[in-house]
């Protein structure tokens, strides 16, 4: 059937069935790559986009539930929030392998957006749903207490 | 510094490949008598310049986060003269003549073993030098200035009063003979490697989400594939009803394998072949399927450790070893246990096969071992190996699951391509449950250790029964598979071991694994590491003494494995404050020598086994020799460490009947942000050639946290530890 999505300050419209999980349209056949698709049962993270500005997993948030929400992903980030966490990313050389760090950012940007200065408690509680295989957790936290820096300058 | 690879003149240099790129290379040694030399074809180009100046280094490791993009990239620009962001980087296509991995015989093309820098280091340093010496020489010519008043700095070379980019120079050099014996820095006038401010070349492209990975693949026209797998090794499709499927949108069929390993699944895109999947109706040929349960395999190697070992790997008198341990003061006698692991990378498996118009195929795949696929892939689609191309994509984290002995996930998409007409491109995707229940697993092993303390607390004698799962024999125990019978990797990390142990037996028995089993990073190091540092701490506790001098103690010969791992040791209880844990905090130390580096860490930890356990912090100390890219190192530790703690955790796969009972991350736990506070990493100062980084701090991250808990709690001697009575908060 068609959906018509808001999806990074555009309007598409696809052909889905009912029950396609939003990661897969995004991916498939919007051909947006930047989202990840790691466990399929929001375990992991790796597929977190923002639904007007809130993460949510992706990958178990059903095409027809989506209606009027504006989505954005990796590829759509632009606010304030976001630009200081890439920055920071790139900074701390966060990433190892990657894969999972898209999804990280989204949630980060979340975070941040909603607690420009949250203390570590507050990062790893806002966090923990994104697993890193290659445990940069570490530099998460280091990161997004630099991008809080960067807003607050 | 002992350069691995001997420098003698097989520099085969410059030699364009047009005239308008310069490339440069060095050909294996036994490969210059089969070339002619006018055939620059076989030249192995490390680095590519562009008559535009573009420098790129060509990246014959594959990246899954542990650096070789950076790393490798490094060592080019550093003897070339110019700054990381005047180079770019690329990575290698598969031919394993020309960029066969030294540290793998020469003849395999792959990253594993922990090998990447130490394998790369030589040719890239010669190569970028050689590429710098040949512009000069150009430069010199165009200018009749003296190569001696040339220098390249940032892409310009200079002297004699003229100044110009390096693009300028690259048609003349290509017309050079190449130098045959350039000259490397002195590594006093290095600026890049050492240098700790350096960053990751791939950080950009990951954080904005354009770094393309296999899964990212979007061929016009391709077909996804996803395979309904034997649950069950051994067990064999007897038939199938893919009625369920037809009313799919996007389903386009569904064929068995040719191995009858499972049915693949054809959709137009991902979700579709899942679903598909899902509906299929298969009935399988159990027959000659596995059917042992996880406890049943760990009576086997219970019972196996406690029988005479069926090799004798230190090649010692076992029962003169038993006498003095039987006549000794104080004796520790401690029987280990460690289940299955998956790998579980956090980008699922997944690879692309597409027709070429030469009628050959190109793979693109996080390819972790070009020669394994190549072959595998020519030999199901009966094609000559050249005809197998492979594009290197970024691989989401491997861990050792992207490297297996049947190429098996390539392999399946071989399969699943050979059974189309080839006109449309195939993607294989596998979901986590494929990965979490899809075998090659961490083998499970048992250890009996018994050591004998004299009244004075030295070691007088330590018998040591492994039972495990061969990764060389495989599944149907091969004995001839392993030199004398023997799998270094079911050993190594306790034979050999850089201690000094007087009166040391060693022996092994394999027994037949339920399920397929493979290299895990650090590989036996996983448990032999475990098992040697928790009986050292339990050794040191009869003795008296304490934890870190009952170590150093046993590691003062004048040999430099043992100053670098007693340096480690001393580094680690110095910066982790041994000793001197705060109120209500408990420490751990553990050093392991692995991959050809040494890694000493302290757990420290809060709470208790009954109301949570808490890691507040893990100090480590690593001597990889010179540290290529300092922060690099320091991420690969704090990786290392998370994974072996994190598993050692609450990590395990079991077996019902020979089926595997986890199968995504909900019971299959990944470390989380919460679970583990601040990692912070020394890194030992040294000239030393570089060594391994990806894996050796995997093994002391779990033994000190277990000799941490022991402090105050129970020895945990079968893990994960959750199983054993430990709750962490």
């Amino acid at each position: 059937m068609a959906i018509t999505l808001k999806l990074n300050g555009d309007t598409h419209t696809v052909d889905a069935e009912p029950g396609t999980p939003l990661l897969w349209v995004i991916r498939d056949k919007m051909k947006l790559t930047g989202t990840k698709f790691g466990c399929g049962i929001a375990a992991c993270g790796a597929c977190t986009v923002h639904l007007d500005g809130d993460p949510v997993r992706s990958c178990q948030t059903y095409i027809e539930d989506v209606g009027d929400s504006e989505i954005t992903t990796i590829e759509g980030l632009n606010s304030a929030p976001a630009q200081a966490v890439q920055q920071a990313w790139i900074e701390v050389d966060v990433v190892q392998c990657g894969y999972c760090q898209s999804g990280q950012i989204m949630s980060a940007v979340g975070l941040l957006t909603s607690n420009a200065t949250p203390t570590v408690d507050e990062i790893n509680d806002y966090m923990n749903g994104n697993a890193c295989r290659c445990v940069s957790y570490e530099r998460i936290r280091a990161a997004i207490r630099r991008a809080s820096e960067i807003m607050e300058a | 510094m002992n350069l691995v690879t001997s420098r003698r003149s097989f520099l085969q240099g410059a030699a364009a490949s047009s005239a308008a790129v310069l490339v440069i290379g060095i050909a294996p040694s036994g490969l210059m008598a089969a070339t002619n030399g006018a055939d620059t074809t076989m030249l192995n180009p490390f680095v590519k310049i562009s008559n535009d100046g573009t420098v790129t280094a060509i990246i014959k490791h594959f990246e899954s986060g542990q650096g070789p993009a950076t790393g490798l990239t490094t060592l080019i620009a550093e003897e070339l003269g110019i700054s990381m962001d005047a180079i770019d980087y690329e990575f290698a296509p598969v031919n394993p003549q020309l960029y066969a991995n030294t540290a793998f015989g020469g003849m395999t093309q792959g990253t594993g073993g922990s090998s990447s820098m130490y394998d790369s280091y030589p040719q890239y340093r010669l190569a970028g030098a050689a590429a710098r010496e040949v512009l000069l020489q150009a430069a010199s010519q165009e200018w009749g200035v003296p190569v001696t008043q040339l220098t390249i700095e940032d892409g310009t070379i200079s002297g004699g009063g003229n100044s110009a980019s390096l693009g300028e120079f690259v048609e003349a050099a290509s017309q050079l003979q190449a130098p045959q014996d350039p000259q490397l820095k002195d590594p006093s006038q290095f600026k890049l490697i050492g240098n700790a401010s350096v960053h990751r070349k791939d950080t950009p492209p990951k954080v904005n989400g354009t770094a393309q990975y296999a899964m990212d693949i979007h061929h016009d026209n391709q077909m996804v594939v996803a395979i309904k797998r034997t649950p069950r090794l051994g067990g064999t499709v007897a038939s199938f009803d893919d009625s369920g499927a037809s009313d799919i949108n996007g389903f386009i069929r569904a064929a068995v394998l040719p191995n009858k390993a499972g049915v693949a699944v054809y959709a137009d895109d991902t979700w579709a072949a899942f679903q598909a999947r899902d509906a299929l109706d298969v009935t399988w040929d159990n027959s000659a399927a596995e059917s042992r349960s996880s406890d049943q395999v760990f009576d086997e190697l219970m019972a196996a450790v406690n029988e005479a070992p069926k090799y004798n790997v230190s090649e010692t008198d076992q029962s003169e070893v038993a006498t003095a341990i039987d006549q000794a003061n104080h004796v520790v006698e401690e029987t280990f246990y460690f289940p299955l692991l998956a790998h579980a990378p956090m980008e699922p498996l997944t690879c692309t096969l597409e027709a070429t118009d030469d009628g050959g195929v190109v793979l693109y795949d996080g390819c972790q071992t070009p020669t394994g696929p190549q072959g595998a892939i020519a030999q199901i689609l009966d094609l000559p190996s050249e005809k197998v191309q492979i594009e290197t994509m970024f691989a989401g984290g491997s861990f050792g699951r992207r490297s297996t002995s049947n190429s098996d996930y390539q392999s399946e998409a071989a399969y699943a391509f050979g059974m189309t007409d080839r006109s449309r491109p195939v993607k294989l995707v596998w979901s986590r449950e494929d990965d979490i229940t899809g075998g090659f697993y961490r083998p499970a092993f048992a250890h009996k250790v018994r050591v004998g303390l004299d009244a004075n607390g030295n070691i007088i004698g330590w018998d040591h029964r492994i039972a495990g799962q061969s990764i060389a024999k495989g599944i149907d125990v091969n004995d001839a598979a392993a030199p004398n019978g023997i799998d270094h990797a079911s050993v190594e990390g306790v034979f050999p071991t850089p201690y000094t142990i007087p009166g040391m037996f060693v022996g092994l028995t394999d027994i037949k694994p339920a399920t397929t089993v493979s290299w895990w990073r650090s590989v036996g190091n996983t448990h032999t590491g475990y098992v040697m540092e928790s009986m050292m701490d339990l050794a040191a506790k009869a003795a008296g003494r304490d934890p870190v001098a009952f170590r150093l103690d046993h590691l003062t010969e004048d040999t430099l494995e043992q100053q670098r791992m007693a340096a480690a040791l001393q580094m680690v209880a110095e910066k982790g404050n041994w000793g001197n844990a705060p109120e209500g905090h408990a420490q751990g130390i553990a050093v392991h020598m692995s991959f050809r580096s040494y890694v000493a860490e302290v757990v420290e930890i809060s709470g208790d086994v009954d109301n949570g356990i808490k890691i507040e912090k893990v100090t480590c100390a690593v001597d990889c020799g010179l540290a290529v890219n300092p922060d690099v190192v320091k991420a690969q530790m704090q990786s290392g460490i998370g994974y072996g703690i994190g598993h050692a955790m609450r990590d395990e796969i079991t077996l019902e009947d020979g089926v595997v009972q986890q199968s995504n991350f909900s019971d299959y736990e990944p470390l989380r942000i919460t679970d583990i506070g601040a990692i912070e990493v020394h890194i030992i100062p040294s000239t030393e050639v570089p060594t391994g980084v990806g894996e050796p701090g995997t093994p002391p991250s779990a033994p000190a946290l277990a000799n941490a808990i022991a402090v105050s709690g129970p020895r945990v001697t079968r893990l994960p530890m959750n199983k054993a009575g430990v709750t962490f908060a």
